[in-house]
């Protein structure tokens, strides 16, 4: 229909015959659902990544709070440039979520802007961090030095690791549109948004976890 | 738009793309099943070198030095230290690189399009990456046999401060490191395997397929993948920290004062049953990850060769979700003797015995599929009895060690050994075989071999036995695991002869496994054909042609109308009724034609 023959299962989901429930009525008889939840295939996928990732951060939140009670714990002074970068990152959550909107009205060029905009928070982001582990060198705070540190290294790498992964993605996407490849009907952009989104909420809840509780 | 997805897509013609970088999750699948047999056949040797060792532990081998010369000294006696990464590699590879692979990648992949009727995986791609991922890691783990100190020699559950510092053990050295970096890598395929699994199960099965008309097959499939999504990352969480205990001098694991050939260690504070922990969160789901597959082989086998319906289907369903929950709940009773405090024992002992509870639904289900059957004892049958009788035999020592006080009388002895080779390995191993015979029709288009199958299951299942029962008495009478040489004490000198016998079973069953090696590649050029429904069975799998072409149907798609179950059905002409029979299409007894 769209010319091409997209890969098996990469449909647009609810909105595709195949997968059932636009026939009217059940041919098959009572207890015969079939098909699909009314869900694309790739959200699926995608929620059921985020919600691995989430058992990875429990994991290493629950080596967090047994290490932290087991006393010998001094906290490591919050580098201020966190609020900043907090704040950076909160707003690359809305000028994602703004691209994710202009797709409605098949605006290529805004959706290319604002995903640009996007990828550049993303970017200072990650400086930031970086700057933050410069800061907490600079009071002698390594690696190693103290407990809350480790787990500061330790968690702010694995989360900016993430980070790094949603913008190889985002760069995908800007590319594809820039190739113009996209209908507003196509899924990544969604995908994109939902994975942005999840890893703005991710900091924040590392924020609060080292530093606030 | 139904044309869209009812034409077949070319299969890729080039042999690269078909075989080798292929999305087609048939031949995924048999990829992976194809070098998990190969890294049994590594585990299994290593096997026999731990029992030449345990059953003649002063005698000198002077042909294994000529062999190995790095493992045996010139007089053909074992170099101690290196003892314990022979049982470390067995135990990881066996567990993560064999049964897991073999039975969830291996078939879940073959099986699971084929059964819900779709024509592939969701994501063919991120299908093809999850295998090329497994197989890098499976050269890290091979690899680091090779490395200064040779590979990891810390038990497969890596336990700090012996896994994080290395100093402490010739196999802490960079073999340990090529353990993590291969574990990641295994992690990671496994994820990327279970995100297909999950959203393949949800979303592409064919019209009719409801979740109540999964085969059991099935169910087991997407049960293990969510289990793997929820419980491995807590093992990559403690392996990363592993890693930056070793290599960036954090204490996440080690304690103070940790003191190797005189040297004090730097590290401050670290806790060693953190990772304990973080392993057994993912360990006990793991040993489901490995066995609930074999359960739904055995379910769908049962039921074909009884020529009866599954006894409660839906017990066998919730039974399958209960467990897989249970499972969760459980990891503490691997860490009774860990000074927890006696009401958490209590807790995770009392969660681990009603684990029983649904096991025992599964078990007397399959006994209740049997009864007054009319069995036919193929090969694939034997198998799946063999599963039944091995889940039944390790289970009741699980009720045992699922109790803390008797627990911390055996914990580390040879009765736990005895435990999980019964009911985890021996299950899960039992499972490949069982899917092997009966599904090798629709893999490779051909028949494996009766008579050379039988002789397999008969000489397998009796050493199986031979080799793992008797361990039990060694624990009982206090044998550790992992030891070295149990002739150094004289309280097991009396052992030996029963260690003796174990040996000599372990060899026995080895060498039966080349029967089945044999049975195998003869089988796929010159098994008897087969047609596409050579058992006379229910699923869909069974409702294309054998080997399945690629896109798996060659008309539309497969409309489900029943359950997979429906044999010997009463007024029925035919004593199975396949998924896809419409109901006005089921011939009955007197109707003509």
């Amino acid at each position: 229909m769209f010319g091409k023959i997209r890969p098996q299962g990469s449909g647009p989901g609810i909105a595709d015959s195949w997968h059932g429930g636009d026939d009217g009525e059940n041919p098959l008889g009572p207890g015969a659902e079939g098909g699909a939840l009314p869900v694309h295939t790739k959200q699926i996928g995608l929620w059921a990544l985020l919600v691995t990732i989430s058992m990875l951060f429990a994991g290493f939140t629950s080596a967090y709070l047994a290490r932290r009670a087991a006393g010998e714990w001094t906290p490591i002074p919050l580098p201020r440039v966190l609020w900043l970068n907090t704040l950076i990152l909160l707003a690359s959550s809305a000028t994602m979520e703004v691209a994710r909107r202009t797709l409605r009205s098949w605006n290529l060029r805004a959706l290319k802007r604002w995903l640009g905009i996007t990828m550049v928070l993303g970017l200072a982001f990650l400086r930031g961090q970086f700057v933050a582990w410069k800061s907490l060198e600079q009071q002698g705070i390594f690696l190693p030095t103290n407990p809350h540190g480790s787990f500061f290294y330790l968690l702010t790498a694995v989360h900016g690791l993430h980070v790094l992964g949603g913008l190889i993605a985002l760069g995908v996407v800007w590319f594809r549109a820039w190739r113009e490849r996209y209908t507003p009907y196509h899924p990544a952009i969604g995908l994109c948004a939902t994975y942005w989104h999840f890893m703005d909420l991710l900091w924040v809840y590392l924020f609060v976890l080292l530093f606030i509780l | 738009m139904h044309h869209v997805h009812e034409e077949n897509h070319e299969a890729p013609q080039s042999f690269l793309r078909r075989y080798i970088f292929s999305t087609d999750h048939k031949v995924i699948g048999i990829q992976y099943y194809l070098t998990a047999l190969f890294m049994m056949l590594v585990a299994g040797l290593l096997a026999i070198l731990i029992r030449i060792q345990l059953a003649w532990p002063q005698t000198p081998q002077p042909w294994l030095h000529k062999i190995l010369p790095g493992l045996y000294d010139p007089n053909g006696i074992m170099r101690p230290e290196y003892y314990p990464m022979l049982f470390t590699m067995h135990g990881t590879l066996m567990v993560f690189f064999v049964l897991s692979t073999a039975p969830v990648s291996g078939f879940g992949n073959f099986l699971i399009p084929l059964q819900i009727g779709a024509r592939d995986m969701a994501f063919p791609f991120l299908n093809m990456m999850s295998y090329w991922t497994f197989f890098v890691g499976c050269l890290v783990m091979l690899a680091s046999f090779f490395v200064a100190g040779g590979a990891a020699a810390s038990g497969w559950t890596a336990y700090p401060p012996l896994s994080a510092l290395p100093e402490s053990i010739p196999g802490s050295q960079w073999g340990q490191t090529l353990w993590i970096i291969g574990m990641v890598f295994f992690i990671a395929s496994f994820t990327m395997g279970g995100l297909n699994f999950v959203t393949t199960v949800l979303n592409l099965r064919t019209r009719g397929m409801s979740m109540f008309r999964l085969p059991l097959t099935i169910w087991a499939m997407f049960c293990v993948s969510i289990l793997g999504l929820l419980s491995f990352p807590a093992l990559t969480a403690g392996v990363i920290m592993l890693l930056f205990d070793r290599h960036f001098g954090t204490s996440f694991f080690v304690p103070s004062g940790v003191v190797i050939a005189d040297k004090l260690m730097p590290h401050q504070g670290g806790s060693p049953l953190l990772w304990q922990h973080l392993f057994w969160f993912l360990g006990h789901p793991e040993v489901y990850i490995l066995m609930l597959p074999a359960m739904g082989f055995a379910s769908d086998i049962i039921s074909v060769f009884a020529r009866k319906p599954i006894f409660s289907y839906r017990a066998m369903v919730f039974a399958i979700l209960v467990i897989s929950v249970l499972s969760f709940l459980v990891w503490g009773h691997h860490m009774f003797v860990s000074g927890m405090s006696p009401y958490l024992g209590m807790a995770f002992a009392v969660f681990t015995l009603l684990i029983a509870v649904p096991s025992a639904i599964k078990v007397f289900n399959w006994l209740a599929t049997l009864w007054r059957a009319k069995i036919h004892f193929t090969t694939p049958m034997l198998f799946a009895l063999g599963i039944v009788s091995l889940f039944i035999s390790g289970g009741l020592s699980g009720i045992w060690l699922g109790q803390a006080p008797i627990d911390i009388q055996v914990h580390d002895t040879y009765f736990v050994v005895a435990h999980f080779h019964l009911i985890m390995a021996g299950a899960a191993l039992f499972g490949v075989f069982a899917a092997t015979y009966y599904w090798f029709p629709k893999m490779f288009g051909r028949m494996m071999n009766e008579t050379l199958g039988k002789l397999h299951f008969w000489l397998t299942f009796v050493t199986y036995y031979l080799t793992f029962f008797p361990m039990h008495f060694l624990g009982l009478r206090g044998m550790m695991r992992r030891i070295y040489d149990p002739t150094q004490y004289d309280l097991f000198k009396p052992l030996q002869p029963i260690n003796e016998l174990i040996s000599h079973s372990a060899f026995l069953l080895g060498a039966a496994q080349l029967i089945f090696v044999f049975n195998f590649v003869w089988s796929i050029f010159r098994g008897k054909k087969a047609g596409p429904n050579p058992w006379r069975a229910n699923t869909l799998e069974w409702t294309t042609e054998s080997p399945a072409p690629h896109g798996n149907w060659r008309g539309p798609l497969p409309v489900v109308y029943r359950g997979p179950y429906e044999y010997s059905v009463p007024g029925v002409a035919e004593d199975y009724i396949p998924q896809n029979v419409a109901p006005a299409e089921v011939k009955t007894v007197g109707a003509r034609g």
